[in-house]
C-alpha cells in the first residue's frame, strides 16, 4: 500500500544490505544522491517494504530511522531504496470519515484518498505576523473549563493527565459538546492516538459514532501494538491533513492528540539509539524543539476562516507535573488542564484540579462582548477562595475542623460546594455559559461579602446572592 | 580530498539536521556566514579542521544533499542599521516578518530573502555637521525622524575619522544615498544612514557608569520592592503559568526607555501574535504615541528553526546597542533565555561537544555573561549618557531553580524577579515573591526615589519587614491557627493581607491599575503603612483588632488602587484624610469607653 503513498518515479538506485542495524535504526553505506530527512523504503527478506527517514547523512553513509521496526531485518538481505523526497501525505477533504493508520495509510479497507495535493508532514512555521490572535470564546459545557479556564478557537489546551483517570471521558466530552456561542458551525474532528491500547480508540470511535460526528471525524490510529516509531510521524500526519481542512477548507478543526507521552518515549528510544547526548532523565535536549514543532501548527491565520484547536493528552508518569514530558509541553501551550486523582477518587467528575489548571488565552475570549461582564472576575474570584480553601484545610488537618474560626468554616463549605456543585457534573450535562456563571455566583455567596476581593462592588451588587442559600447548605452539613 | 567531484568550490559532505559539514572550506573563517545549497540557506561556520567547516543553518535542511553547493560570503553574521528599525518584527537573523509574508505567505518558505530595511524609502535627513568639522567614530552627524517617539540620530561609522569633505543638504535621501564624505587617513570615507555590524561583537562606548536612575516600570513590587535600574541587568525566573510573558509583556509596556527591543526566542507564536496587535493600539503614557513607535520586535518562535533562536538574543542586543550609541535609553527584554540555552544545548549536541551540567555545554556561564554584559549605563562615544537595561525571563524546568541556567543568570544579574507557582495558582499576579526576590538596585535608585517622597526608604522597609514577620507568623498559624495570636501578631497578618491584595497584586488588564505612576505608588503605599502604624498605636492602648477591621474606609483602602487613577491623586488624599478622620474617631472613642469602664 505504501507506494501509493510515495509515488515517486523510482530511481532505480537500490541499495542491498546495511552496515549496521541497532534499535530502530539502519546504517547504509556509500549512499549517492540521498538527502536529509528523505523517506527511504526498506524491503524485508520476504520483500514486504518498510517506511523509513534519513537521520543523517554523509558521502559515506545514511542513517535511517526504520518507522515500523527493524524485526526481521537483516545486514546482508536488506534492501533500501530512496524516494527522492521528504515525507508527503496526499490530503483531501474526503479523508473525513476515514481511519488511517500511524502513517496515513488506510486502515478500514477503503482505497486510498485520492488526491494530487502532496504535504510536507513536517509542515512549515507560521509566520507569527500572519497569525491571527485566538479570541473566540469556545463553549465546552464543561463549568470547570467554561468558567475558569476557557477554551478559544485556535489554541492549544492539553489535559495533563495520570493513569487511571477519566482523560478520555474528559476529552471525549470537550470534543461532544464543542460549539461556539454565536454560530452553530460543527468542529471537524481530527483524531491522532499514539501508543494507546486498542480498547481506548475503540472507545473514541464509538463516542464520534453516538454523537454522530463520525462523517466530521479524521482518524489516524498508532496503536499500542504498532512499531513504536511511527509515532513519531502520527501526530505531524495528523496535523497536515488538519491544515489542509482548516487553511484551505476553511473549516474549524479540533485535532485530538492522544498520548504525547508515549510520543516523546518514541523519541527518547531514538535519541538512545543514536547514541545522542542525554538532556532530562534520557530525554533528548532537542525535546523542546521538537514538541514545538507539533503544538505551534495550531492557531489561525491571516487569508483563512479557518483555525485548529489543540487538545493533546498526556498522562504524567507518577502523576509528576514536573516531569520533563508535561513540564515542556506547559512551556509552549496555551496553558493546561489538569486531572486531579484526589477529585476523582472523591467521586467528582470532571477531576479539573481547580489550581493548576490555566488557560492562557482565557482573558482575551470573555468577559463583556464574549461572554458576560462577570465573567473574568468570577473566576479571579473563585480562585482565590479555592486557593484560601486548600489553606483551611491544610490547617484543619493540623488543629482539627473544629478548632477553625467562622469564618474559616465557612471557607470550608464554600470549598465543597465548589467541588459539588460547580466542579461536579453529569457526564452528559451540557451546561451553557450563563448556568455556570450562575453557578459560580451561587457558591461564590456563600462566602460573607467583605471576602470578594477581586470582583467590584457594582458586581456584588448585582449578582450577590442573599445568605439564604449558605445557611441552608450549613444545616444539611 | 573527499569533495564531491560535481562542484568546483566548498561544497556539502555531511547534513545532520540545522549542523551540515562542508569541504573545501580552507579559506572560510569562524562565525563567517555561508549560503548552503541550491535554495542558498543561510548559515554560520562555527568550527573548522582542516579544510572541513562545520556549518549551522539557520534554516530547515530537508532534502539537503551532500555534493550540494556552499558560498562563502567573507563577512561574519551581521545586522543592518538605520532608520526603519522601529516599529519592525524581524526574525532571529533580521529578516522583516512583515516582508516574508508579502513573499511567501502565511508558511514562512525556506530560503527566503527579503532586506531588513527598506531602500527605496526616503528620509528626511538633517545634517547636524558643517564641511570642515573634524569628526570621529560615533558621533553624530545628522538626525532623522524615523517615528513620532524617536528622533534617529545617523552616527559616524567606527573606525572613521577624519574632517568633513562634504555634506549633503537637508531633504530626503534613500538609506544608501551618500550623505557625506569624510577624508581621513586612510582616503575619502562615504557616508550613508545605513551601516551593519557583526552581531556578536559589542559595539563600543566610551566609559561604563554606576547605575542610578530607577527604570519606571509602573509595577508596584518591582518599582517600590525590587527596583530596576537604567542599565541594570534582571532575571524573571518562573516555571510554566507563572506570568513570565506577562509581566514581560507588562515591563516592555510601560517602561519610561525611550526604545524597547523585545526578543521572543523560543517562545509560542501567539504571544508574539498578541504583542504585534496590542502595542500599536496601546499609548505610552507619557507622549500619549501608540508604544509600537519606540518598539522592536524579534520573534523567533519555538517552532522556527533552532539555530536562529541561538543568534536572536544578538540580534536584538546589537540593535539595543546601536540606540543606545544615539544616547538613548533603551530596554531589552528577552522571553526566554532558558530556550536560547537550550538551543546553545541542543547545537552542542548536534556538534558533538562534550557536555557539562544536565546537557549544557561548558560554556553556557560564560555566554550569559558576554550577554548581560552588553547591558550597562554608560558615556557613548559622542559623550552622552545612555544605557541599555537587560531583562531576561528564565523558564526553569518544574520551576526549580537551582538548574544550571537560573543559577548561572544569578551570577550576572543584580535584580531578580522570583516567580511563584504557589502565588500564580492563587491568581495573585504578578506573582513575584516578595522573599524569594531582591534588587541590588534599590540603594542605587533611592536618591531618585526620595526627590519624589523623602520617607521612600522608611516605607518600602516597613513593608518588606512587614511581610517578612507574616511570613513567619503564617508558620505559627498552620500549626494552630489565627486565633491563639494576640491582636497585635493578627493585626500584622491583617496589614499584610491589604498590602498583598491592595498594592503587590496588579492586574495587567484593569484600565487604570495596569500602569501605577510613582507618585501613586508611594501614595498607595502610605495609605496602607498609615493604617498599619495607627492601627498598632490603637491595638496597642487595648483598641481590640475587630474594630480597626470593621473601620467602614477599610474597603476603600484595598480597592484603592483601581479606585483612583495616575490622575486622581487629590481624591486619594481624601481617602488618606477620611482614613486618618475614622482612626481619631475610633481612638477617641475608645478613650471615652476607656473613661466609662474604668
Amino acid at each position: 500500500m505504501a507506494e501509493l503513498h510515495f509515488s515517486v518515479q523510482d530511481r532505480g538506485l537500490q541499495y542491498v544490505g546495511a552496515a549496521r542495524i541497532d534499535g530502530p535504526l539502519v546504517v547504509v553505506e556509500r549512499v549517492r544522491d540521498v538527502g536529509f530527512d528523505e523517506v527511504v523504503e526498506i524491503l524485508d527478506p520476504e520483500g514486504r517494504p518498510r517506511v523509513g527517514r534519513v537521520l543523517d547523512v554523509s558521502e559515506e553513509q545514511a542513517v535511517i530511522q526504520v518507522l515500523e521496526g527493524t524485526t526481521g531485518l537483516s545486514n546482508e538481505s536488506l534492501r533500501a531504496r530512496f524516494l527522492g523526497e521528504s515525507f508527503r501525505l496526499p490530503v483531501s477533504r474526503q479523508m473525513l470519515g476515514r481511519v488511517f493508520d500511524g502513517l496515513g495509510r488506510p486502515a478500514d479497507g477503503g482505497p486510498p484518498p485520492l488526491s494530487a495535493d502532496l504535504r510536507d508532514v513536517n509542515g512549515r512555521p507560521i509566520n507569527p505576523n500572519a497569525r491571527r490572535y485566538p479570541r473566540e470564546f469556545i463553549q465546552t459545557g464543561l463549568s470547570a473549563i467554561d468558567g475558569m479556564n476557557a477554551l478559544v478557537r485556535g489554541q492549544k489546551l492539553p489535559m495533563f493527565s495520570g493513569n487511571g483517570l477519566p482523560h478520555d471521558r474528559v476529552s471525549a466530552q470537550i470534543v461532544r459538546q464543542a460549539c461556539l456561542l454565536e454560530e452553530q458551525t460543527e468542529f471537524s474532528i481530527v483524531f491522532a492516538a499514539m501508543g494507546v491500547k486498542h480498547e481506548v480508540a475503540d472507545f473514541f470511535i464509538r463516542n464520534f459514532e453516538d454523537s454522530g460526528a463520525l462523517a466530521r471525524t479524521m482518524m489516524f490510529l498508532c496503536l499500542a501494538d504498532a512499531p513504536s516509531v511511527e509515532r513519531l510521524l502520527t501526530p505531524r500526519v495528523a496535523l497536515t491533513a488538519a491544515e489542509h481542512l482548516a487553511f484551505d477548507c476553511g473549516q474549524h478543526v479540533l485535532v485530538l492528540l492522544t498520548d504525547m507521552t508515549n510520543y516523546c518515549e518514541s523519541l527518547r528510544e531514538v535519541g538512545t539509539a543514536r547514541g545522542e547526548i542525554p538532556g532530562r532523565k534520557g530525554y533528548p535536549g532537542y525535546l523542546y524543539s521538537d514538541l514545538a514543532s507539533i503544538y505551534e501548527r495550531a492557531g489561525r491565520i491571516e487569508g483563512s476562516s479557518g483555525s485548529i484547536t489543540q487538545v493533546a493528552i498526556l498522562t504524567m508518569p507518577a502523576d509528576d507535573i514536573s516531569h520533563p514530558v508535561p513540564d515542556l509541553t506547559g512551556y509552549i501551550t496555551e496553558g493546561q488542564i489538569v486531572l486531579d486523582r484526589e477529585l476523582f477518587q472523591r467521586g467528582i467528575y470532571p477531576p479539573i484540579a481547580g489550581l493548576p489548571s490555566l488557560s492562557r488565552l482565557m482573558k482575551d475570549g470573555v468577559g463583556k462582548g464574549f461572554t458576560r461582564d462577570d465573567h473574568p472576575a468570577l473566576a479571579s474570584q473563585l480562585f482565590a477562595g479555592y486557593a484560601y480553601v486548600k489553606k483551611v484545610r491544610a490547617l484543619a488537618d493540623v488543629i482539627g475542623e473544629e478548632e477553625l474560626n467562622a469564618l474559616d468554616k465557612r471557607y470550608l463549605q464554600f470549598g465543597e460546594a465548589f467541588e459539588r456543585r460547580f466542579l461536579n457534573q453529569g457526564e452528559y450535562e451540557n451546561r451553557s455559559i450563563e448556568t455556570t456563571l450562575e453557578l459560580g455566583w451561587d457558591v461564590l455567596s456563600m462566602l460573607p461579602r467583605d471576602e470578594l476581593h477581586r470582583v467590584s462592588d457594582a458586581l456584588v451588587e448585582q449578582h450577590y446572592r442573599t445568605p439564604v442559600a449558605p445557611a441552608a447548605d450549613a444545616q444539611t452539613k | 580530498m573527499n569533495a564531491s567531484p560535481k562542484a568546483a568550490g566548498p561544497t556539502v559532505v555531511r547534513i545532520s539536521g540545522p549542523i551540515v559539514t562542508a569541504a573545501g572550506m580552507r579559506s572560510a573563517a569562524m562565525y563567517e556566514v555561508v549560503h548552503v545549497g541550491a535554495a542558498g540557506l543561510v548559515g554560520e561556520v562555527v568550527r573548522i579542521v582542516g579544510d572541513r567547516a562545520t556549518i549551522q543553518v539557520y534554516e530547515d535542511t530537508t532534502m539537503l544533499k551532500p555534493g550540494a553547493p556552499v558560498r562563502c560570503t567573507g563577512a561574519p553574521l551581521s545586522v543592518w542599521l538605520g532608520p526603519g528599525l522601529i516599529g519592525n518584527i524581524y526574525d532571529g537573523i533580521q529578516r522583516p516578518l512583515p516582508g516574508i509574508q508579502k513573499r511567501s505567505g502565511a508558511w514562512i518558505q525556506r530560503g527566503e530573502k527579503v532586506d531588513p530595511l527598506d531602500l527605496t524609502k526616503r528620509w528626511t535627513f538633517a545634517p547636524v555637521m558643517r564641511c570642515g568639522d573634524t569628526v570621529r567614530a560615533g558621533q553624530v552627524f545628522g538626525e532623522v525622524q524615523e517615528t513620532e517617539l524617536v528622533r534617529h540620530r545617523v552616527l559616524i561609522p567606527s573606525q572613521v575619522a577624519g574632517k568633513v569633505k562634504s555634506v549633503a543638504a537637508p531633504g530626503d535621501y534613500t538609506l544608501r544615498d551618500t550623505l557625506a564624505v569624510i577624508e581621513t587617513p586612510g582616503g575619502d570615507r562615504e557616508i550613508t544612514m545605513l551601516q551593519r555590524w557583526p552581531v556578536r561583537e559589542s559595539r563600543p562606548i566610551r566609559e561604563r557608569w554606576r547605575v542610578s536612575l530607577p527604570l519606571i516600570t509602573g509595577q508596584r513590587v518591582i518599582d517600590t520592592f525590587f527596583p530596576m535600574g537604567k542599565g541594570g541587568a534582571g532575571a524573571i525566573p518562573g516555571g510554566f503559568g507563572t506570568g513570565k510573558t506577562i509581566t514581560q509583556h507588562q515591563l516592555a509596556k510601560w517602561s519610561d526607555a525611550e526604545i524597547i527591543v523585545f526578543i521572543g526566542c523560543g517562545e509560542r507564536g501567539n504571544e508574539m501574535t498578541s504583542v504585534l496587535r496590542e502595542f500599536p493600539e496601546l499609548k505610552d503614557p507619557r507622549s500619549g504615541r501608540p508604544l509600537m513607535e519606540r518598539t522592536i520586535l524579534i520573534a523567533n518562535t519555538s517552532n522556527m528553526p533552532v539555530a536562529a533562536r541561538e543568534v536572536s538574543i544578538y540580534t536584538g542586543i546589537t540593535l539595543a546597542e546601536y540606540y543606545r550609541d544615539q544616547g538613548l535609553n533603551v530596554a531589552v527584554f528577552a522571553d526566554s533565555t532558558s530556550r536560547w540555552a537550550e538551543a546553545l544545548r541542543e547545537l552542542a549536541a548536534r556538534l558533538e561537544e562534550m557536555p557539562a551540567e544536565e546537557g549544557f555545554p561548558a560554556t553556557l556561564a560564560t555566554r550569559l555573561a558576554q550577554f548581560y554584559e552588553r547591558g550597562g549605563a554608560v558615556t557613548t562615544l559622542a559623550g552622552q549618557p545612555a544605557s541599555v537595561t537587560i531583562v531576561g525571563a528564565v523558564s526553569p524546568p518544574g520551576g526549580d531553580f537551582s538548574e544550571p541556567v537560573t543559577q548561572h543568570t544569578r551570577r550576572f544579574i543584580r535584580c531578580f524577579w522570583a516567580l511563584d507557582t504557589e502565588l500564580a495558582n492563587a491568581r495573585h499576579y504578578p506573582a513575584i515573591h516578595w522573599l524569594q526576590s531582591y534588587s541590588e538596585y534599590a540603594e542605587n535608585v533611592a536618591a531618585w526615589w526620595e526627590k519624589q517622597a523623602p520617607d521612600w526608604s522608611e516605607l518600602r522597609t516597613e513593608a518588606l519587614t512587614l511581610l517578612q514577620r507574616e511570613e513567619r507568623l503564617q508558620q505559627v498559624v498552620r500549626l494552630v491557627g489565627p486565633d491563639v495570636l494576640p491582636d497585635s501578631q493578627r493585626l500584622i497578618l491583617f496589614i499584610a493581607e491589604i498590602l498583598k491584595d491592595g498594592f503587590l497584586a496588579q492586574s495587567a488588564f484593569h484600565e487604570k491599575d495596569t500602569f501605577c505612576a510613582p507618585e501613586r505608588q508611594v501614595a498607595l503605599l502610605r495609605l496602607i503603612l498609615t493604617l498599619y502604624r495607627r492601627g498598632r498605636d490603637l491595638v496597642e492602648a487595648g483598641v481590640p483588632l475587630g474594630r480597626v477591621r470593621e473601620l467602614p474606609c477599610v474597603p476603600a483602602v484595598l480597592h484603592a488602587k483601581e479606585t483612583f487613577g495616575n490622575d486622581e491623586l487629590p481624591l486619594l488624599a481624601e481617602l488618606d484624610q477620611r482614613l486618618r478622620d475614622e482612626l481619631d474617631a475610633l481612638a477617641k472613642q475608645s478613650a471615652r469607653e476607656g473613661r466609662q469602664d474604668g
